[in-house]
């Protein structure tokens, strides 16, 4: 029976527990590079997501280059070494972009609709410029040691039927996360330029009239953004794999999780990526062997038990989405109303 | 020459003037302050002062220099300080942090003044790590007016500064003001209770579409009859 329950949990751990740890962690990291155009520039931007795109599109290149050299990071990927490759084409080419386009409406005070509605075609041409450069397709760029623990060494380990595997990239994905985290909001509550970018996020009058320069603040924060972008798209490619199509549909749980978590909260941002995706993984997974377990014989259930099919998973974004706005849009941490 | 002066200041946001000639002025160590019916371009005066509105004509002098070419941000740098209506405090940051913001253009050390601000207004000491949104009115304003002090300002400029503050509370703060004052800065204030701020002003101007209708010191233009009834409500 004890044996039943641990089989069951490790399942649970496998398939829905350790696979969304990973993916929030991708989406909180999203989140955040929108909450902060949203909270700084004060616009829902649509580009963010051919952003992380363009960003891991020049990882990818530059770890490839990186590997015909003969240079690795050893049991690391090498994405690593070329994260910072990519992290710095999406800071020119997002700096670029909002000089030559956000730029021009902003001075022009423009209507927030307006500048989203401004994005969206920044997004189709970042996208379209992904896939020119690298092609539609699947690029795999994962390298270094696959698993920290296979299941096959979990198995043997504790003797249990089921078996937990660790990726590695699930770890570093992890391990990124919590250390970008850890030194943006170091930078946003100590430093000097951190506190200016907040003050302009709360009062932009005020702000100017305490000094602030507007066009450094907006610069800081497209830096800012980009990389988190980067290390964000880098992240998911080396868990899944990179598609340039994928990461335009990375938006919607993306802005599902800025906003479920109240948008302009970097709290929230990554509060809200957990959210849905526990909530994305939870939906879509299939429980019949987990319930096979602890449920005596003849309740066994025939179906899958899945209460949603994988090709869905975006609905729950959806679904949680359209929840918040109708019953709390200021989200969780109370931000701002779209 | 005053230390702060808008010398026959011309403009208004659309193709109508709203000041039409009006002319402010306040010396260091003194208050001015600015009274008139609704409509009648105080606020907007302020702005034009603080070059948030672009003149059409006239100048704008400080300690003697036309800046009337100089943005906002230049104009505190230069040592302007200007106190907005509403939406004064980062309502999602501390006390401290408001202060530190106000100090934004220093590079030396602030402490100083932020102990000289405590000391000023003692409940902002008390209230330091609090967000400001969670302040109430009359605190609000007494952080609002210490941020604008934290650039160490030689003009401080106050639209409406007791706008929504019981009468107790606007009593301690013109207190302040008069303390402010000491201290060698040049106050400029557009005010609803013209009465009391008046009768603390070493300037007042009574504006009226756009125009100075009378400039006295703030006692001479309380006793003047034809202010009384047709400004100060009898």
């Amino acid at each position: 029976m004890i044996v039943d329950v641990a089989n069951a949990l490790v399942l649970l751990c496998n398939f829905v527990v350790v696979p969304a740890i990973a993916y929030g962690s991708q989406l909180a990291l999203g989140a955040l590079g929108i909450t902060l155009v949203f909270g700084v520039l004060r616009f829902a931007n649509f580009s963010h997501g051919d952003l992380m795109a363009l960003g891991t599109m020049v990882t990818i290149l530059a770890t490839w280059q990186l590997r015909r050299w003969g240079v690795g990071a050893g049991p690391l990927p090498t994405a690593l070494l070329a994260l910072p490759f990519g992290a710095l084409v999406a800071v020119v080419a997002s700096l670029a972009v909002d000089r030559s386009v956000f730029r021009f409406y902003r001075v022009r005070r423009s209507g927030p609709v307006v500048l989203t509605v401004v994005s969206v075609g920044v997004m189709f041409v970042m996208n379209g410029v992904v896939r020119f450069v690298i092609g539609p397709d699947d690029r795999s760029f994962a390298d270094g040691a696959r698993y920290l623990m296979t299941a096959g060494e979990f198995k043997r380990m504790t003797g249990l039927d089921e078996g937990l595997a660790i990726r590695s990239s699930q770890v570093l994905t992890v391990f990124v996360a919590v250390a970008s985290v850890a030194t943006l909001f170091w930078f946003l509550q100590r430093t000097r330029m951190g506190k200016s970018m907040r003050a302009y996020a709360d009062n932009e009058d005020l702000a100017l009239l305490s000094g602030v320069d507007p066009d450094r603040v907006v610069l800081v924060t497209w830096t800012i953004t980009a990389v988190l972008a980067t290390v964000a798209g880098t992240l998911y490619g080396l868990d899944k794999s990179f598609q340039p199509f994928t990461y335009l549909q990375l938006l919607l749980p993306m802005f599902a999780a800025a906003i479920v978590g109240g948008i302009g909260q970097p709290l929230g941002a990554i509060a809200g990526g957990f959210l849905v995706a526990f909530s994305e993984v939870a939906i879509t997974y299939a429980y019949k062997k987990f319930l096979r377990y602890l449920l005596p014989e003849h309740l066994h259930p025939d179906g899958l038990v899945q209460l949603l099919s994988t090709d869905y998973k975006f609905s729950v974004s959806f679904a949680i989405l359209v929840a918040v706005l109708l019953w709390r849009p200021t989200g969780l941490f109370r931000g701002r109303v779209l | 020459m005053s230390y702060l002066a808008g010398e026959d200041m011309r403009g208004g946001y659309g193709a109508a003037d709203i000041l039409r000639g009006c002319a402010i002025a306040v010396d260091r160590g003194e208050i001015a302050v600015i009274v008139g019916p609704n409509g009648a371009g105080k606020s907007t005066a302020m702005r034009a002062l603080f070059g948030m509105l672009r003149l059409r004509r006239g100048r704008v002098l400080l300690d003697g220099r036309d800046i009337g070419r100089l943005t906002p941000r230049e104009r505190v740098r230069a040592g302007m300080a200007f106190v907005p209506q509403t939406d004064n405090v980062f309502t999602t940051m501390t006390v401290q942090e408001n202060l530190e913001m106000g100090a934004f253009l220093r590079r030396d050390d602030i402490s100083e003044s932020m102990e000289e601000i405590f000391g000023l207004f003692p409940v902002l000491r008390e209230k330091r790590r609090q967000q400001a949104g969670t302040l109430s009115g009359g605190q609000r304003q007494q952080a609002a007016i210490g941020r604008a002090l934290m650039t160490r300002p030689s003009v401080l400029m106050l639209d409406e500064p007791t706008a929504g503050v019981s009468p107790i509370v606007m009593d301690e703060l013109f207190d302040r003001l008069l303390e402010i004052r000491r201290m060698g800065i040049a106050i400029l204030m557009v005010e609803q209770n013209a009465r009391r701020a008046l009768a603390i002003a070493d300037r007042g101007f009574v504006l009226v579409n756009g125009g100075n209708r009378f400039t006295d010191t703030g006692h001479a233009l309380l006793a003047n009859p034809e202010v009384g009834r047709a400004f100060l409500g009898g």
